[in-house]
Formats: structure tokens, C-alpha cells, sequence
């Protein structure tokens, strides 16, 4: 157990509380910068896509996790940045540029999603995201003249004032360099006095409130910046797989998206990445473990639904904080070893706060 | 005449989307919680009616019958199961458990090697017949779904309307403590609900297979049914009826008098109007948070 000794204030927002969180984030940080020569092509190219979803999953965080408005429409925000920088890049337009443009267009889009949070909440405004993603969605398929329809649309490398980054290798450092501003952008933003507003919304909006902070403006805020990271991230989902169709931002990987934050834990930023790795590893493992199953189970194409559907209900059931949670319990575990109590974490009785007029 | 004929089949496939809205609303004036699993229960419907009538060999009415019991029971065991133990946490989290179990069903279903992955024709002894009224063509499976939806919707009043069961229902859903101290089992009620929804869902499922046809993502089109609960407003059982009616029309209309991609489209635009509009729907009740 450590315990650490607070001589100032700054002590208490420092982004690493102590030692033990500088060596081992350095190591981290160690470890992904080496990976080209670690791992081999494949394994990198996962890691790229873990680093992809997690800037998503930062964003749906920072909107359901920590200001508890839950979108099930994500994927339109995705294929929107995704759709932006396919037309941009094949117009030579250089890419921090046209990345710019669609988180930009994405939050404009997400400020627009966001209008109607400000009048409806809870299951009316998963349903209005829902009916926006499938309007997003048909959008993109018969716009033909932009988005190529159906058919889809391919996208060349990117183009960084010159260098073009068409290597495995580069495109991951490119992805990794973003993933590592966004996290620390979401970080500063939590310890902000904006963050600290997004998770008084959560808690309640009535107090919320009453503390003098304008709910449209966060809410807005919150829809507008979480589309953003959406947009990056789907711009680069966009020059990783190099071809884009409007299937692909469909109703399935909204509730993918949602999935991959629900079960790396609501609230905690930890949790976008634990999610992320968890949605990219699963169908790896499958795969791997198919041929050790019967045939009749291990060559069913509805295997890997079933599996994370029933991830998707042990977890909500038994850990609902998800990956991060069970991390927490068992790093106490050490921590405290021997004396670790079985009630330690125990999920307190909670009753749910009626919508209904009472 | 064409328009006439739009609306009606507008209103047979408003009716499925009515009767899973029904289900949602069911389920959400007992226990606040949105079951995105709807979709997938009616899928299940369907299969089971499928398995009853051509693996069983059981003759049409008892397959329906044995179906609908079947999914009222499925559903009453998964309230006990898996969403009695977690009612009082978040709403949120009960969306994501049921969307955990519609993943499940839909995966489950495609498992059964030969006949998860296949698309079936259920056989019905009114399949591809057709009444002629004067220059009107009437599809039977149409005019049944309309009927059955009637009869049920009928049947469904009678019950909250007059059966103390009915009433308790309607009490619980109204005030769940007061209802409790009035000797009302709630639990138990909770479940019954859960059964009633399921059994809906399946009726609705069995109603829609003649039309399209049975295989495992045909749950998707419950998703198309939250509009319907939206616009009839979330908490009104002939508001569930009355948005999949207004839902199945616009969406028929459209598909024929607006350009290619405003079908499927539609129901939605229309939701996001309504919620603009009207957030609490056409039926709902006006609610206003107090502190």
C-alpha cells in the first residue's frame, strides 16, 4: 500500500500521482514506441487498429462515461471523418490539414446531434442519435457523387507535406502520435474546470444546475468534441483499411462502439483503451481457439456474437465497471495482499431514479 | 385506388411495428427499462413457429399456439434470470444487457447448423392468396395481420380494462411502492410483464414471416418499431399502436412517392421531427422532473 505525502496543491491534479505511474506509463510508452521491431507486420497492424478505436472509444467515453449522455449513433460521426478525409486526401489536400477538417465537420455534425439532447434525455435521446446514425448512414450511400455510393470509396496514403507515410510502420507512429495528444488532451480536459462540469452533469443535472452550469453549453461541448474524436479517428480508420464503404458505419458498429466502452469500464479513461485492445483481440482469439472446438461450435458464424454478447451481459451483470473495474480489484488484491476482504468492492444496493412524475 | 393500396399495406406492416412497440411499451411502464432484445424475441417467435411446424410436424394452429407459450415463458425466465438481479441500476445498463442478450439470440439462431444461416418460408394455409374488391387487390397475409393485430389489441384492452390482473399491471406500472403495499406482487408481476412482451413479440413474428420470411437478422426490424413507441409516446399502450400505424404508412407512402433511400429513412426523419416537436409523443404523459 502507498501512501503519498501532499505538500501542495498541484499534488492533487498532477497527471502522474507518483513514481510508480512514471515508470511504468514510461514503460509503456517504451514498449509502443519499440513495437515495429517487436512485432511482427500483422500484430502491428491490430495495434494500429486498437490505437484507432481507442481515440473513438475516448470520445464516446467522454460523452456517455463522464457526462452520461449515451449515443447510439457513433458510427455516423465515424464515417462522416472517415468520409471527409477519403474526399480531401483523393484531393490532395495534405493530411493534418483534411484531419482538421474532419473533426471539424464531425463536431458540427455532433453540435447538430446535440441539439436535441438539450430537450430529451435518457432513452429518447439514444433514439434520436440512433435515428441520425441510420440518416447518416443512407446519406452516405446515395450521395453518389461525393461519397461513391455503395460501391465505396478508396483513399490514398497520407500525405504529410510532402512525406508520404504509405509504410505499416509509419501510419502506426502517425496513430500513435494522435492517440498520445488525445489522451492527454482528454486527461487536461477531465481536470478542467469543463471536465469537472461534464461529470456534475452525469451525477445530476438538477444540482448540476443549480451550481451554475449551463447545461446546453456542456452538453453541446461534450457532443461536440466527443464527434470530433470520433472524426479522427474514422479519418484514420479511413487510410488504414484505404477503402471505405457506407456499411461500415452502420448500426452494428455504433453498438460496437458503445459495447467497447461499456465493457473497458463507464468512466474511466483507462477504459477506452481496455476496450479498444478487448474489440480488436476478440476475434483474434476466436479465431485461434476455433480449431480446438468441435466443428459444429467452432465453424458456427454466429460464434463470435454469441461470445460478446455473452461478455457484453457478464459484465454488466458482475463487473460493472468493466475491464477497469476488475484491474482496480485486483491490483487492491496486491496491494493490501494478505489482507484483502472479500466485501471490499461489494456493488452497493442502489434503486433507480424514477423519470416518472411522482 | 394506388394510394388506397399503399395505405393498407402501409397499415399491415405498421401493425408489426405497433405490436414490438407494444412489447417495449409493456415492458417500460413495468419496470423503466428499454428492451432492445424486442426485435430479437419476435425473430425467435418466428422460429419457433418455424420448428413447430415443419420439425414437429405439429398442425398450424398448434405450432402458433405452442410458439406464443413457448417465448411467454422464454420471457418470463429471462426476467428472473437476467434483469431481476440488476432492476435499480442505471438505465443505461439494462440497455446494454438486453442488447447483450439480442447479440446472443441472433448469434444462437445461426449457430443451428443448415437452418440458422437459411432463409425459410413459414407455411401458412393463406399464403399467396389474393382478394379482389372492385379494382382493389388485397394481400391475405395483409388483411390477416391487420385482423390478428385487431383481435389482439382487442384482447389486450379487455385485460387491462376488466381482469384484476390487467388492473394490478396497471397499478404497478403506475406506482410500483404503493402498488406493493396494496398486496400487489410486483416481482411477480415484473415477470408476467416480461412473458406478455415476449408473447407479443413472437405473435408479431409469426404475423410477419409469411411476408418476409423467416431467418435470423429479421430482428432488425424491431428497430424500426422505437420510432413507432417514440412517436405514439413511450408510455401510451394505443400510442404504441397508433406510431406503428403512422410509422408503417409514412414509410409505405414514401417508398413510392419520394426518391429511392427516403424509405427506409423515413420512420426516422419522422422520430426526429416528433422529438423536436413533441418529445413526449402523441399519447405520452406530460412529465416534468421535480427537485
Amino acid at each position: 500500500m502507498r501512501f503519498i505525502f501532499k505538500t501542495s496543491y498541484a499534488q492533487d491534479i498532477n497527471l502522474a500521482k507518483h513514481g510508480g505511474h512514471v515508470f511504468w506509463y514510461g514503460l509503456l510508452a517504451l514498449l509502443l514506441l519499440g513495437a515495429p521491431w517487436l512485432f511482427a507486420e500483422y500484430w502491428l497492424a491490430q495495434m494500429t487498429f486498437i490505437l484507432i478505436y481507442a481515440i473513438v472509444g475516448l470520445g464516446l467515453m467522454l460523452l456517455a462515461g463522464f457526462t452520461g449522455q449515451f449515443s447510439l449513433g457513433h458510427a455516423a460521426f465515424l464515417g462522416v471523418g472517415a468520409y471527409t478525409q477519403a474526399v480531401l486526401t483523393n484531393a490532395g489536400v495534405p493530411f493534418p490539414l483534411a484531419l482538421l477538417c474532419a473533426a471539424g465537420l464531425s463536431a458540427t455534425v455532433g453540435v447538430v446531434v446535440g441539439l436535441p439532447a438539450l430537450r430529451v434525455k435518457g432513452i429518447y435521446l439514444g433514439m434520436a442519435t440512433l435515428s441520425f446514425g441510420f440518416i447518416v448512414e443512407e446519406v452516405l450511400a446515395r450521395w453518389e457523387k461525393v461519397t461513391g455510393g455503395n460501391a465505396g470509396i478508396h483513399i490514398k496514403a497520407p500525405d504529410l507535406f510532402g512525406w508520404k507515410v504509405d509504410s505499416g510502420e509509419g501510419f502506426y507512429y502517425l496513430c500513435l502520435f494522435i492517440t498520445v495528444a488525445a489522451t492527454l488532451g482528454i486527461l487536461n480536459l477531465l481536470r478542467s474546470s469543463t471536465g469537472r462540469a461534464f461529470v456534475a452533469i452525469r451525477d445530476s443535472e438538477i444540482s448540476a444546475q443549480s451550481m451554475g452550469i449551463h447545461l446546453a453549453r456542456y452538453k453541446t461541448l461534450s457532443f461536440a468534441l466527443s464527434a470530433a474524436l470520433a472524426g479522427v479517428g474514422g479519418a484514420l480508420y479511413a487510410h488504414k483499411l484505404q477503402f471505405i464503404s457506407p456499411d461500415q458505419f452502420n448500426i452494428i458498429q455504433s453498438i460496437d462502439l458503445l459495447l467497447m466502452v461499456v465493457i473497458g469500464g463507464l468512466g474511466s479513461v483507462h477504459g477506452a483503451f481496455l476496450g479498444a485492445i478487448f474489440l480488436i483481440t476478440m476475434p483474434q482469439v476466436i479465431s485461434l481457439t476455433k480449431d480446438y472446438l468441435p466443428a459444429a461450435v467452432g465453424q458456427a458464424p454466429g460464434l463470435q456474437a454469441v461470445v460478446y454478447g455473452v461478455v457484453l451481459v457478464a459484465f454488466v451483470l458482475f463487473e460493472p465497471l468493466g475491464l477497469y473495474g476488475r484491474w482496480l480489484k485486483v491490483r487492491a488484491w496486491f496491494q493490501l495482499f494478505p489482507f484483502y476482504r472479500q466485501g471490499m468492492f461489494k456493488r452497493q444496493k442502489s434503486f433507480q431514479k424514477s423519470d416518472r412524475l411522482k | 385506388m394506388q394510394f388506397l393500396q399503399l395505405v393498407i399495406s402501409g397499415i399491415a406492416i405498421g401493425c408489426i411495428y405497433g405490436l414490438i412497440a407494444l412489447g417495449f411499451v409493456l415492458i417500460y411502464k413495468a419496470t423503466e427499462t428499454v428492451s432492445f432484445a424486442q426485435g430479437d424475441l419476435m425473430m425467435l417467435g418466428a422460429f419457433g413457429g418455424l420448428a413447430g411446424m415443419t420439425m414437429l410436424g405439429f398442425p398450424f394452429w398448434a405450432a402458433v399456439i405452442a410458439a406464443i407459450i413457448a417465448m411467454g415463458l422464454f420471457g418470463v425466465l429471462l426476467e428472473r434470470i437476467v434483469i431481476r438481479p440488476i432492476l435499480g441500476q442505471p438505465a443505461f445498463s439494462i440497455v446494454m444487457l438486453t442488447i447483450g442478450i439480442a447479440y446472443v439470440a441472433r448469434g444462437l439462431i445461426t449457430m443451428i447448423p443448415n437452418i440458422g444461416t437459411e432463409t425459410h418460408t413459414l407455411p401458412v394455409p393463406y399464403k399467396d392468396q389474393i382478394w379482389k374488391l372492385g379494382a382493389l387487390v388485397l394481400n391475405v397475409e395483409q388483411m390477416v395481420v391487420i385482423a390478428a393485430t385487431a383481435v389482439l389489441c382487442a384482447g389486450l384492452f379487455a385485460m387491462f380494462r376488466y381482469s384484476k390482473l390487467g388492473m394490478a399491471m396497471q397499478a404497478s406500472s403506475q406506482n410500483q411502492l404503493a402498488a406493493y403495499y396494496m398486496g400487489i406482487p410486483v416481482k411477480t408481476l415484473n415477470g408476467l410483464v416480461w412473458g406478455l412482451a415476449a408473447a407479443v413479440a413472437a405473435i408479431a413474428g409469426l404475423l410477419l414471416a409469411p411476408i418476409t420470411f423467416v431467418h435470423a437478422n429479421m430482428g432488425f426490424i424491431g428497430l424500426k418499431a422505437f420510432p413507432a413507441a417514440v412517436v405514439g409516446g413511450f408510455t401510451s399502450l394505443p400510442g404504441a399502436i397508433v406510431g406503428g400505424l403512422i410509422i408503417g404508412i409514412v414509410e409505405s407512402l414514401s417508398g413510392f412517392y419520394l426518391p429511392a433511400g427516403f424509405k427506409d429513412t423515413a420512420p426516422y426523419v419522422v422520430v426526429l421531427i416528433m422529438l423536436m416537436v413533441k418529445p413526449n409523443g402523441l399519447f405520452g404523459e406530460k412529465l416534468r422532473k421535480k427537485v
